[in-house]
């Protein structure tokens, strides 16, 4: 791995990570990057920035280990480190699922609440107790 | 009529989780669904195998409320609880929480805010962790048996992201 050492050769932390994928611009980096190493010359010309810019948003990616540099000296070529991505998607992925799961279970049960309402009330259930509150003002 | 909407998992500023979803239902019911022991039983159970067996919410300011997830494979339990701070039926929720055996320093902060526009209900669900350690200690930790990552989820990530 051709590789110039960032300044903080620490493991990149997800906090940095996330950090970084703030951004929109950033992000849109990251996803030209996905498909191939480039040029910060080439990484300028989809975004209306400067040079000067988008080096800017280039060092705060280096610094959160989400890019490299490859040794080509002229080109300079950033590609992208997936390692941290990866986590912070794992991690992301998990929470969603996690969470998904329990708002389609919770979509479930609205659906169910709604039509109790509508229907007026049940009998018996589980939801008795809803219902009494609900007659409350 | 389901899945009125997608869910957003961000990690805004250093110390923060945030979630945004928003169901095909009025607010008022959202708010009971999120706030009556029966009824979050039903929905909060977590990942399979797991269910949410102890719910107690006692729902005034300075209440407390208390969640015990079980494992019915292996009978491991889950706790957590916490302190209500604020209460504004049917809009918003703010609560210390814990868990029993953390794995995280300090106690977090969730607040539940409920929008209702056009008979729908957007909740955005954050945590704030007592210091951005903690919340990168959460961010690394596992929840449940890691799912394999690829490209093609990065490709998505990135896709999803607004530009």
């Amino acid at each position: 791995m051709n590789v110039q050492a960032s300044p903080e050769p620490a493991a990149p932390s997800l906090d940095a990570t996330f950090a970084a994928l703030a951004d929109p611009t950033r992000r849109a980096i990251l996803a030209r990057l996905a498909s191939g190493e480039a040029s910060v010359t080439e990484l300028c010309e989809p975004f209306a920035m400067s040079q000067p810019a988008i080096s800017k948003h280039l060092k705060v990616l280096e610094h959160a280990g989400l890019i490299l540099r490859g040794r080509d000296a002229q080109r300079r070529p950033r590609r992208l480190e997936a390692a941290p991505l990866a986590d912070a998607t794992r991690w992301l992925e998990t929470y969603r699922e996690y969470w998904e799961a329990a708002f389609q279970r919770l979509d479930d049960l609205l659906g169910e609440l709604k039509t109790r309402e509508t229907r007026g009330p049940a009998r018996g259930g589980p939801l008795r107790r809803n219902r009494k509150r609900r007659k409350q003002p | 009529m389901r899945n009125a909407g997608a869910l957003t998992v961000t990690a805004p500023g250093d110390r923060e989780i945030a979630m945004t979803r928003t169901f095909d239902a009025p607010r008022r019911l959202v708010f009971e669904a999120w706030t009556t022991p029966e009824l979050l039983k039903r929905w909060l159970s977590g990942p399979p195998q797991w269910s949410l067996d102890v719910c107690e919410i006692d729902l005034r300011v300075g209440g407390r409320f208390r969640y015990v997830w079980r494992n019915s494979r292996n009978g491991d339990l889950m706790g957590m609880g916490g302190v209500y701070r604020e209460i504004v039926v049917p809009e918003r929720v703010v609560a210390t929480e814990q868990f029993d055996d953390p794995w995280y320093p300090g106690e977090a902060v969730g607040t539940v805010v409920f929008v209702e526009s056009g008979g729908a209900t957007t909740i955005t669900q954050t945590i704030r962790y007592g210091s951005r350690e903690a919340r990168d200690g959460v961010l690394k930790s596992p929840m449940e048996e890691g799912v394999g990552h690829s490209y093609d989820k990065l490709a998505e990530l990135l896709a999803s992201s607004p530009r």
